[in-house]
């Protein structure tokens, strides 16, 4: 063994570039086993967006709907509850959605957070610690209606949008969704997507 | 010192990383001539590493029961991101592990690496293939197909050749009166649980008992015999960087190979996946042809061989058993093929033969002409073991140079 | 080392010879194509009216079929989808498995994977094999299945066969279809079949190429890599 007449310079561009060609090939042999955690395509399938029909609610109903597994309020505004919402701006946390923290589509903004004045769509999980909020018609005469959580007491208004000195720091969130027809909204399909 | 030394010696302080990879890379010196047969040791390791981690992949969305199995193994094929692939290197790599260990084996035989000191590795590595055949065939049953409910069939039945006990065993290892449910649940325990770690466990050992007494190679020469003042052997060279470069071009070969198979050719022309596993297990309905897969078909031929059910099941055994003793068996006074006589290549050649005829046979269906064909390899296959505690008697054999050839 | 990945390679493709044989009448070869998206199109078409009904393909999706297929997801839901299906749900079968067994005595089978089990050959003789024969429960035999336990759902397709003495096919009545163009639509229809046994398999095939020319590439790299260490040894 000598290391006589040794290139050290090509041996050490074969040893960087078999090392770089290895990592590369490490890091494609990594693609399936990473990929295959993604959902599934029957995941995938029960996750599936959900249609829901608004033609026949009246105001002040609720339908609750499941997307993903999770609960999403339906929820059909009176033009009374929709100027409630421009009234209350003071008791809340955060009026107009404005913070990073608030998850809803870049499509629903303002006070209403709809895409329809009249149809108000959110996931209802507090976001708080995760609980199921209960729709309320009245939280109290100055707050109007709204959602109360049972697990510590956190209120949001007809809008989810959450009220000050309670637990939770952010408006519900509101899932992607859009307007088949008049008649019918469909989750988990962002509008304009369609 | 450097930050780097500075690491290192700290963590040497507490573990000895340095001294491990010295004596088992940096300075472990592997005789300098190793061949083609050499790359099969490390190719073990790496098909042994692939089938743990697509294996473990695989258990994330196989679901192990009999009502559920067959349709989750589709599910993995379709529905489950890269799942087929995942699925594909584990059952080709199933059969890719069987050629790799039996190319070592016949490495071992041609060199005669089995010899002293090396019985235990040779014994160690024969531990080893009994659970990679006990893994092979739990495995096997776990897509729940028509020919995996049948293989497990024959197979769980070869333990009704067991005296008195033998129905009462057979019920036992099936935990019902049938191939079922809880048959499926344990074998898949056993194949992801219990024997990947015995595995595990004799690989270890195997490597350690090799490393403890080194390699040998092609010339069957001990390169401890003939050292340098400092205590390094002369015709060695430190297993890194050599051999670890030379065994990644090896890897690079493998690979081709096995990517070719598991892209191009999965189901191995119906022998790595079996047509009638493409129809869930059915327990009043038999395929019309039962064979193991490739790898088992020689010992099954010399099961079928013998006309008598128990006899049959005692050759199987005996012929795995065997193979055991060989360090015991072999007697010649040189190790390598190379410096035997002409009696000890033939007879070696003509094993190999009827190894692979042997395991034709198991696949093709029987017939007065197969059987009497496999009864000859058969008895070669054993008379070959006899040979070997005779031939030193009557083969030549050449002079053994004092340092390895090139 | 090159005699030795020769003689792997000659047994392999021995054993892809071994696997592939079979000595029923007729002995065509099927010719199939997955490349070909609209054999695959006219194929599931023709397996969603003559097949479905009976054979589910339950580990299939019809979303990923459409995807795999080209086909658009309104012509989908319109043309390919008979019992009220979801695009994203398994296609099962709308028949219950226990009418079924009254009905035929065993449920239909399922033929996800009746490509992998039979092979597209097996498939393509099969369908073209049916002829008359009143002594069978439903007044048809067939050479490559004898005492096949399923009508010839294609005859209005195809018109029946009869089987001469010297053991030929031959039409009595004629069909929708000349047998040059039954022939095609079998075709199509082993086409999807072989798609559905494996819907990886296109992908498959064109992934494999780019791994292996990567190997390729690393192999010679660690080929010089190695030559360049070994320059040490003497």
């Amino acid at each position: 063994m000598s290391k006589d007449g040794v290139d050290s310079g090509r041996r050490r561009f074969l040893l960087w570039s078999t090392s770089a060609v290895g990592a590369v090939g490490a890091v494609g042999i990594a693609v399936p086993f990473v990929k295959s955690w993604s959902p599934s395509a029957r995941a995938e399938a029960a996750g599936a967006p959900v249609e829901v029909n608004v033609g026949k609610m009246k105001p002040g109903q609720a339908i609750r709907a499941e997307w993903r597994g999770k609960p999403i309020f339906v929820l059909k505004r009176s033009q009374e509850s929709l100027d409630k919402l421009q009234q209350i701006n003071d008791l809340l946390k955060d009026p107009e959605s404005q913070k990073d923290t608030v998850k809803q589509p870049d499509y629903i903004t303002g006070i209403n957070r709809s895409i329809r004045d009249d149809i108000l769509v959110v996931i209802g999980i507090c976001t708080h610690l995760g609980c199921v909020p209960q729709q309320r018609e009245q939280l109290s005469p100055e707050e109007g209606g709204g959602f109360f959580c049972p697990c510590h007491g956190s209120k949001f208004d007809m809008a989810g949008r959450v009220f000050s000195g309670v637990p939770a720091n952010d408006n519900l969130e509101v899932p992607p969704y859009s307007f088949i027809d008049d008649n019918t909204i469909i989750i988990g399909v962002d509008k304009g997507a369609a | 010192m450097t930050r780097g030394q500075q690491f290192m010696q700290w963590i040497d302080d507490r573990f000895p990383a340095t001294k491990v990879w010295n004596e088992h890379l940096a300075e472990y010196y592997a005789p300098k001539n190793f061949n083609f047969w050499y790359f099969f040791g490390s190719l073990a390791l790496l098909v042994l590493v692939n089938q743990l981690l697509t294996g473990i992949w695989l258990t994330m969305h196989y679901n192990p029961s009999a009502e559920l199995a067959y349709a989750s193994v589709e599910y993995i094929m379709r529905d489950v991101p890269y799942g087929w692939l995942l699925r594909y290197m584990h059952s080709t790599g199933a059969s890719a592990f069987f050629l790799v260990v039996y190319m070592h084996m016949f490495r071992g035989m041609m060199y005669g690496s089995y010899r002293k000191p090396r019985e235990l590795v040779w014994l160690f590595g024969m531990v080893i293939f009994v659970l990679l055949m006990a893994e092979a065939f739990m495995g096997y049953l776990l897509p729940w197909g028509n020919m995996s409910y049948w293989g497990a069939q024959v197979i769980i039945n070869l333990f009704n050749a067991v005296p008195v006990v033998g129905e009462d065993l057979v019920t036992w290892i099936r935990g019902d009166y049938l191939i079922s449910g809880a048959t499926l649940n344990r074998f898949f325990a056993l194949h992801v649980v219990a024997l990947p770690i015995a595995l595990l466990l004799m690989v270890f050992l195997h490597i350690v008992a090799l490393h403890a007494v080194g390699s040998n190679n092609p010339d069957g020469i001990e390169i401890k015999k003939n050292k340098d003042e400092n205590g390094i052997p002369l015709d060695g060279i430190p297993f890194h960087p050599y051999y670890t470069v030379k065994d990644i071009v090896g890897v690079a070969g493998f690979l081709f190979l096995f990517c070719l198979a598991i892209f191009y050719f999965p189901e191995g022309g119906g022998y790595f996946l079996e047509p009638p596993n493409f129809t869930p297990a059915n327990n009043l309905k038999t395929p019309e042809h039962i064979a193991p897969v490739w790898y088992f078909t020689p010992f099954y031929s010399i099961l079928r061989a013998v006309p008598n059910m128990e006899g049959g099941v005692v050759l199987m055994g005996l012929s795995i058993v065997i193979l055991f003793f060989m360090p015991w068996l072999d007697r010649s006074p040189v190790k390598s093929i190379r410096y035997k006589g002409p009696l000890f290549k033939l007879a070696l050649a003509l094993f190999v033969v009827c190894f692979v005829v042997l395991g034709y046979l198991g696949m093709k269906p029987p017939s007065p002409l197969f059987t009497l064909l496999a009864q000859i390899s058969t008895g070669y296959y054993f008379f070959f073991f006899i040979f070997l505690t005779f031939y030193h008697k009557i083969d030549k054999t050449k002079p053994v140079p004092e340092r390895v050839t090139h | 080392m090159k005699k030795i990945i020769a003689t792997i390679f000659a047994s392999l493709s021995l054993a892809a010879v071994a696997a592939g044989g079979g000595d029923y009448k007729p002995n065509d070869p099927a010719n199939t194509r997955l490349e070909d998206k609209a054999s695959l199109q006219r194929g599931a078409t023709l397996y969603m009216n003559y097949c479905m009904g009976c054979h589910g393909l339950e580990f299939s999706r019809y979303k990923r079929m459409a995807q795999d297929l080209n086909i658009q997801e309104d012509v989908l839901a319109e043309n390919l989808i008979f019992d009220g299906s979801k695009p994203g749900d398994l296609m099962k079968t709308a028949m219950p498995n226990k009418s079924a067994e009254i009905w035929f005595g065993a449920a239909p089978p399922d033929l996800s994977l009746i490509a992998r089990y039979r092979g597209n050959k097996w498939l393509y003789n099969y369908l073209r094999a049916f002829y008359k024969d009143e002594t069978r429960p439903y007044g048809v035999n067939n050479t490559v299945f004898p005492d096949v336990g399923m009508p010839h759902v294609l005859e209005p397709l195809q018109g029946m066969q009869y089987l001469s003495e010297e053991g030929e096919l031959a039409l009595i009545t004629e069909g929708a279809l000349t047998p040059e163009e039954y022939d095609v639509a079998i075709r199509d229809l082993v086409n999807f079949l072989d798609y559905v046994g494996e819907p990886a398999k296109v992908k498959r095939h064109s992934l494999g190429v780019y791994v292996l020319l990567f190997i390729l590439v690393f192999f010679v790299l660690a080929y010089f890599l190695k030559k360049e260490y070994w320059k040490d040894i003497h």
